[in-house]
Formats: C-alpha cells, sequence, structure tokens
C-alpha cells in the first residue's frame, strides 16, 4: 500500500494538525505574522523559515525544524509501538513515490544512528536492525511502455544504493511472482484472474491485496521480521472513506492502526501522522528523488473517494487529520500491536527494551476469522440488520469472503465461482480452505440449490 | 430526473418480478427492471419488511409523523395510512409539522401539509418557533445573517417537534430520512471526528431513553425511489389504475436559508456514488451499523435544562442557550465548539439566581 504520488499530492500547504477551527488558525496567524515579519522560523527563531508552498501559512518552520518535527513524528510511531527493536530486519515497501521515498530516507538515518551508537558502545548488547527494500513491479497489469518501467528499477536502483552504509538489499519483484510456486506461467496467471472481474474497484482492490501478498512472500522468504509501509494520512484518509463506502465498517480499524500482524510478517505504518504535503515539501527541500512509476490514478470508487478527500482537503487544510483521526478511535483488534516475544534466545537487552516500552499482551485474544481475499476480520454472523436490503448472495456463501470482497471480486454466478477460486494465489486459497464455513460437498450442495433459483434472475 | 427518460428506453423487456408486464424502469435500488405496479409493492413492502422486523411499532401507539411537506414526509405519511390499514398495525396517526417561519418557503410547504392532512384523514398539528420561541427564522437569519443559521433551525426544530409530539400525546415521532441522509451523516461525522454521533447516527429508532423515541421507517429507501414513487404518481394519471398516487403531491423547493457548501461536498459524492454502484449507499450504512466504537465512549449525560425542562447534557439546554444569545443581541454566543457559551450561561445563571429567584435557588453554585 505504498504512497502513489498521483492520489496524494493535495495542493496546500503542510500545518500541524491538531487544529479544526477556521477561527483558530486565524489567530495563530496572525501570532505568526509578528515571526513572518521578522523571517524566523517559529521554533528554533533563529534561521530563516523555508517557503515551501503557497499561502503564509507555510513560512513557519526553517527547513532543518521542519525536518526534524517530521522525522519526530516517525520516531515516535516506531518506538512508542516498538515497530522497529534491534534485532529486527526490516523490509520496506518502497514505490518510488514521496510517502515511501521519505519513509525509506527515515528509516535509513535511523539505522545510520542505530549503527553510530553500535560502533560507540562498549558490550555491543543491541545489535543494529537490518534493512531490505522492495519494489513490486506491477507492469504486467497495466500497458506502460516497458523502457519506463526499466527506466523507474534503474532509478530505484541508485536510490538505493546511493544510501551510506550498511548497505541494503533491494528485491524487485514481479507482482505476477505470487504464482510461482504453482510453476505455471504467472503472467498468463495473473491476467486470467483480473480478467474475471467485472468491477473496476473490485480489480484495484484485488492488485493491492496482491501487492501485500508479495511483499509479504519477499519478507518471509529473506527473514525479514517487519514490513513498513509509507501510507501516509492522507492516504489513510482515503482509505478509511473508501473502506465506510464499500461496507468495510467492520473491519476498518484494523487497517489503520500503526502495527497490524494478522500477516505472517506484521506490517507497520510508521508515517500514519504524516500528511502527504508534508512529505512531498521534504522531498523538494531535500532534493530526495522521486521515481515515476506507471501507477495510474485510481478509477472506479477509489477514484471518486480520492477526489472527495481532496476536495474536503482544500476546503479545510486538517480534513484529512480529523478523518485519521475518527478512524483512529474505532476500536482496534488485538492483532493490532506487536506479538510479544517469547522466545529466551532474544538478547535480554531487547527484552528490556520492549518492557521499558510497556508493550504487554493483554491476553484478549478472540478467535477471529479472516476474509479469503482480503484478510479483513469478519463480523461475526449478524443478520439483522441486512435482511430486507441486499440482495441474497447464496453463491458466495461457501467462500468465507466479507461481503465487499463478494460483491466486488467474486462472481456472482457459482459456476464461474468454481473457475474462480482456483485462480488465486495459493495464500488466498488457504484462507478460503480454512474459512470455518463449507466443505467440499456443502459446497456442492449450496451451488445446486441455486442453479435451480437461478433461471429467474436473469433478464 | 432521470426517471421518467429511462422507462422510454427499456420499452419491451419485462418485469423482473411479475415476468408479465413490460418493465416501466429500472429500480434505483437494485438496477433490477420492473413494471410500475410491482415497484409500487415493492417499495411498500420493503418498508413493511423493516418496520416489522426492527419493531418499530405496537399495536394500539399514537404516531407522529413529522411532516414538512417534502417528498420524503409525504410519502411517508401515505405508506404510513397505508401499511397501518393493510396490515392492521392498529396504529393511530398525526401528522406534526414545524412552522420555522421562513416565508416563501416553509409557509407554502406548509399548505401541501395541509392538503396532506385532508388526503389521508391524518389529524394535523402545527407548532411554530414564533409561539415556542419568539422567533421566526426569517428574523433570527435578519439578526444573525446567513452563517450558522442552519444551527439554530435544527436544534429549535429537534426540540420543538418534542414538544408538539407532547401536546400530541404520541408516544413515538416516524421521520422521513431516508437510506441518502443516513449515509450522509455517516460520512459527516467521520469527516468531523463526532464519534459519539457515528455511533448512533445508524440506529433506526433513537432517544428510546428520552421523552419521545423518533423512528425513521426509509432507513433503507432511497431518495431516488421515493422521488420515483411522486414522479411516478404525477404522470401517472392519466394511464394508471393507481388512482391515489395522483393526490400525492409534495413541495419540492430547498430551503432558501440552506445553501451549505460542506454538506453540500458529500450528498454530491454519495450521488455520484450511487451512479457508479447503487448499494455503496447501504454499504454506507452497514458500516456505520458495524463501526467497532468502545461502548465505554464517553456519551454525555443526560439531565434536563434547568431554564425549560428540556432533556440536556449541560445546564441549559442548547435551544435556550441560542436563545439567550438572540435575546441578548449576542447570536454567536452558541456557535462554534468553545464550551465558553455554556458557561457563560451559567455564570449568568448564577447571577440571575442570586438575584431574581432566592426561594428556587439551586445548588448550582457548589458545582465546581
Amino acid at each position: 500500500m505504498a504512497c502513489n504520488s498521483s492520489t496524494c499530492n493535495s495542493s496546500g500547504c503542510y500545518k500541524e494538525y491538531e487544529e479544526e477551527e477556521q477561527h483558530k488558525s486565524k489567530t495563530r496567524a496572525e501570532v505568526k505574522g509578528s515571526n513572518i515579519r521578522q523571517n524566523l522560523c517559529v521554533k528554533c527563531k533563529s534561521s530563516e523559515p523555508v517557503c515551501c508552498g503557497i499561502g503564509g501559512e507555510d513560512s513557519r518552520f526553517c527547513k532543518d525544524c521542519f525536518k526534524n518535527n517530521l522525522y519526530g513524528k516517525f520516531k515516535q510511531a516506531v518506538t512508542y509501538n516498538a515497530m522497529i527493536t534491534p534485532p529486527d530486519k526490516v523490509l520496506v515497501a518502497f514505490s518510488g513515490g514521496p510517502s515511501s521515498r521519505v519513509l525509506l530516507q527515515f528509516v535509513h538515518e535511523m539505522q545510520y544512528r542505530a549503527q553510530k551508537n553500535y560502533d560507540a558502545s562498549k558490550d555491543k548488547s543491541l545489535p543494529v536492525f537490518g534493512v531490505g527494500v522492495a519494489f513490486i513491479d506491477e507492469s504486467s497489469t497495466n500497458s506502460f511502455a516497458s523502457q519506463q518501467i526499466e527506466k523507474a528499477i534503474e532509478d530505484i536502483r541508485s536510490i538505493v544504493s546511493n544510501l551510506a552504509p550498511p548497505s541494503k538489499e533491494l528485491f524487485v519483484v514481479p507482482i505476477e511472482s505470487i504464482f510461482s510456486s504453482d510453476g505455471i506461467d504467472c503472467k498468463e496467471r495473473l491476467k486470467k484472474l483480473l480478467d474475471a472481474l467485472g468491477d473496476v474497484t473490485g480489480k484495484e482492490d484485488l492488485l493491492i491485496h496482491l501487492r501485500m501478498l508479495s511483499l509479504q512472500k519477499i519478507a518471509s522468504e529473506n527473514g525479514y521480521t517487519r514490513v513498513v509501509l509509507g501510507s501516509c494520512t492522507s492516504r489513510i484518509a482515503c482509505h478509511v472513506i473508501s473502506a465506510t463506502v464499500k461496507g468495510q465498517g467492520y473491519s476498518l480499524s484494523a487497517d489503520i492502526q500503526f502495527v497490524d500482524s494478522r500477516w505472517e510478517i506484521p506490517v507497520v505504518l510508521p508515517l500514519r501522522d504524516c500528511p502527504a504535503q508534508e512529505l512531498n515539501t521534504l522531498c523538494s527541500l531535500d532534493g530526495l528523488k522521486i521515481v515515476e512509476t506507471p501507477n495510474g490514478p485510481f478509477s472506479g470508487i477509489n477514484g471518486l473517494v480520492s477526489s472527495f478527500v481532496k476536495v474536503l482537503q482544500e476546503e479545510n487544510l486538517s480534513r484529512e487529520c480529523t478523518i485519521v483521526r475518527t478512524a483512529g478511535k474505532l476500536t482496534p483488534f488485538h492483532f493490532n500491536r506487536i506479538p510479544e516475544i517469547q522466545d529466551s534466545n532474544v538478547p535480554s537487552a531487547t527484552r528490556r527494551h520492549h518492557r521499558r516500552h510497556g508493550l504487554k499482551s493483554n491476553g484478549s485474544l478472540s478467535s477471529e476469522s479472516f476474509c479469503a481475499i482480503c484478510n479483513s476480520p469478519l463480523k461475526k454472523s449478524n443478520s439483522s440488520s441486512s435482511l430486507t436490503n441486499e440482495s441474497p448472495q447464496p453463491s458466495n456463501r461457501f467462500v468465507a469472503a466479507c461481503s465487499s470482497c463478494q460483491f466486488q471480486i467474486l462472481p456472482k454466478d457459482p459456476s464461474l465461482m468454481e473457475q474462480f477460486l482456483p485462480l488465486l494465489p495459493h495464500p488466498m486459497i488457504t484462507r478460503a480452505k480454512h474459512g470455518d464455513r463449507g466443505n467440499v460437498s456443502s459446497l456442492r450442495e449450496q451451488i445446486q440449490d441455486f442453479l435451480l433459483s437461478d433461471g429467474d434472475d436473469e433478464i | 430526473m432521470e426517471a421518467d427518460a429511462k422507462p422510454m428506453k427499456l420499452g419491451g423487456r419485462l418485469c423482473c418480478v411479475c415476468n408479465q408486464r413490460r418493465a416501466a424502469l429500472k429500480r434505483p435500488k437494485t438496477l433490477e427492471q420492473i413494471c410500475r405496479e410491482c415497484f409500487y409493492a415493492v417499495f411498500e413492502e420493503e418498508i413493511h419488511q423493516v418496520i416489522l422486523e426492527n419493531k418499530l411499532f405496537k399495536p394500539g401507539e399514537r404516531i407522529a409523523i413529522g411532516a414538512s411537506g417534502g417528498k420524503d414526509s409525504t410519502v411517508l405519511a401515505y405508506v404510513l395510512s397505508e401499511l397501518n390499514r393493510r396490515h392492521n398495525y392498529g396504529l393511530d396517526l398525526f401528522l406534526l409539522s414545524v412552522d420555522e417561519g421562513i416565508t416563501g418557503y416553509r409557509d407554502d410547504s406548509l399548505e401541501t401539509v395541509k392538503r396532506n392532512e385532508l388526503q389521508y384523514g391524518l389529524p394535523l398539528k402545527i407548532v411554530s418557533y414564533k409561539d415556542l420561541y419568539g422567533w421566526t427564522m426569517d428574523e433570527i437569519v435578519k439578526m444573525i445573517g446567513l452563517k450558522n443559521n442552519c444551527t439554530f433551525c435544527g436544534v429549535f426544530r429537534r426540540q420543538a417537534l418534542d414538544r408538539g409530539a407532547a401536546l400530541l400525546k404520541v408516544d413515538k415521532v416516524a421521520t422521513g430520512h431516508n437510506a441518502d441522509d443516513i449515509a450522509e451523516t455517516v460520512l459527516l461525522n467521520i469527516l468531523r471526528g463526532d464519534i459519539a454521533r457515528l455511533s448512533r447516527c445508524t440506529s433506526i429508532i433513537t432517544g428510546e431513553d428520552g421523552p419521545i423515541p423518533r423512528c425513521k421507517p426509509f432507513k433503507y429507501t432511497y431518495e431516488k425511489e421515493i422521488f420515483m414513487i411522486t414522479l411516478g404518481c404525477q404522470s401517472l394519471n392519466e394511464l394508471s389504475t393507481y388512482a391515489y398516487f395522483k393526490k400525492l403531491d409534495y413541495f419540492s423547493t430547498e430551503c432558501i436559508y440552506s445553501p451549505n457548501a460542506y454538506r453540500g461536498f458529500a450528498r454530491e459524492f454519495i450521488k455520484d456514488l450511487e451512479r457508479i454502484r447503487p448499494r455503496a449507499i447501504l454499504d454506507i450504512i452497514k458500516s456505520g451499523e458495524d463501526f467497532r466504537i468502545a461502548t465505554s465512549t464517553k456519551m454525555p449525560e443526560q439531565g434536563t435544562c434547568e431554564r425549560c425542562g428540556y432533556i440536556s447534557s449541560q445546564k441549559w439546554c442548547k435551544a435556550c442557550v441560542l436563545l439567550e444569545g438572540l435575546n441578548r443581541g449576542l447570536p454567536k454566543l452558541g456557535i462554534g465548539r468553545n464550551q465558553g457559551l455554556n458557561s457563560d450561561a451559567k455564570k449568568d445563571i448564577k447571577k440571575d439566581d442570586r438575584t431574581k429567584s432566592i426561594e428556587s435557588k439551586q445548588c448550582g453554585s457548589l458545582e465546581f
């Protein structure tokens, strides 16, 4: 879910996110007025503020203070949630866009500082965490020129290799390689799978799920212990709205936390509190190179949502933060934290580190079942509300899937369904099988039932 | 809207419900092609099912229908009286209207309500802002301008409906909020960070702890379908046997004081969504119902207003605070999130208490 520049670059300027009311910001602007006249950074009161956008609000921090502020948000998210600890090996999901570019830079700086501390320490008790970078090449799903993607990959290689040591391993993996274990033509299989979907939004969402599976696969095969995503506030705000629109209100809170360990390798989102504009600003201030990748802008529901959020953000500069904050008040799931380390091999220093940050499990593990497609937790069946108004979809009852995936990804027709399921990559098939509903025989029965009544529905 | 254009294109297809008559329209909610007769039948049956499943009414209850004269409440009045008769709900139905005092808007729409009174034979009660608060909306807008006037109107109407309902001695008020309205409210509550309202805005019955509960029989009913009912009814006059529909007239003008851009964005967005995915509206409502909101989320404690006795979480209810602002010539008092207003009012109360009403002195002064 690394950030696409195309969805996140709402124009406007960066600002502090606590403020909501316009009159408040006005008074602040007045207060600041004096500073601007003196042309000093509001924080350090010594350097000149940088002008990096439109409007007077921007020129408040000097370059260093701005950067420190942003890095501070990242660092705080990382330490408070124990996202990265010394023995970890983290895989940075890198799309080339501004968010993941800043993420890579920050993770790199953190590693660089850890290395310096390590070199200076006597007992070498805390090792330096390892960093890898993964780029998922999705060129097979769109019709962009191969030179374009080759150029992008070339740029990414140079970005990663130009970072100061410790060196970072780079994985450039085509998205279709999630099928590689099946020993078939991966590209063909991916094409077949995507062609089976009629819904544009469903296609986009399925690609996002496949991307996550690819990242998980790389991480798992190469011994990584965390997958780090560059999802910024703006991106998450869009996700909040689109999940709401798709009827995923129940599982929404799982997706927007700093930590998400429902995956084999826990996924962390350290840039959750950083709006896209700030990340864009930092990229231009620090001359961080952004790689254009041929991921087109969203269409369908996702496209509508991102333009809606963009309009809102232009009308009120803290709207995205408010949206994320609202969703942040929803109750997270038990897997929204780093699982506790039970292994006695873990160095005691690390365990101390954990304890110091109060990372204790609360033991409230409930048995959640998950959607086979998007891995979102499923609400325990509650038939009250949807009865009258949603057209029943008995065809898909044999796959444990959320209502959203049933609608926009799984085929409605049971015979198509039988062809569709084997096209899915392994992890999804496994999840579908482990789903608590249905074995093969009941599957057949339900198809039979459905076929009888099916004729009436055709117009 | 497209409603009258579409049937033309569909000529020849058979209705997917009865398979006998020619399909006359595409149901906005499901995109099924359906004949008029089946559409009306399905439309009413769905609402009947919602009423049954959610146990909205009990036999013998007195129910007030919040009637604005707009399409939603007009159709609601029609459907409820029809269902009440057909399925023997055993309800006593009333029409309850609030007269905000908006010239050229409300006075016209009230005429519609008065006609509905005659058509459905439902007793009508009108409560006016002027009687309750001493101010019409026209006067309020003259004083405070077009900004924030909806705050006054909304707060006053909520209370006026309750007061009217109390006068009618009804057990419940049914309002014409439709699925689009509820979806819009879910989004707005996310956009403005109001988690408490987000958790209750999708409930089909609200205020059960209060004096008079409210319910929304149209919770799952699409605005477009309601619109089609009224529209169909008008054009049906000549060709349909559904004679009752020809009398279904409603008033259709936007409030002249409500050019609300922010709400407009959300409304527009929902219409766009509906265009590419009709079920999005129901999905938003479903999300709203499913959000994991901790029950411990602080809900304001309910008390009663010290001034008027209406339910209030503060010392004074919002209407009294706003009214106080109006009467003192400080209309900004009730607006915005700074509680200064209510704490302001509290100080005033204390002063007032001391000077005016020694006998009814509240222990409020110990309240810090």
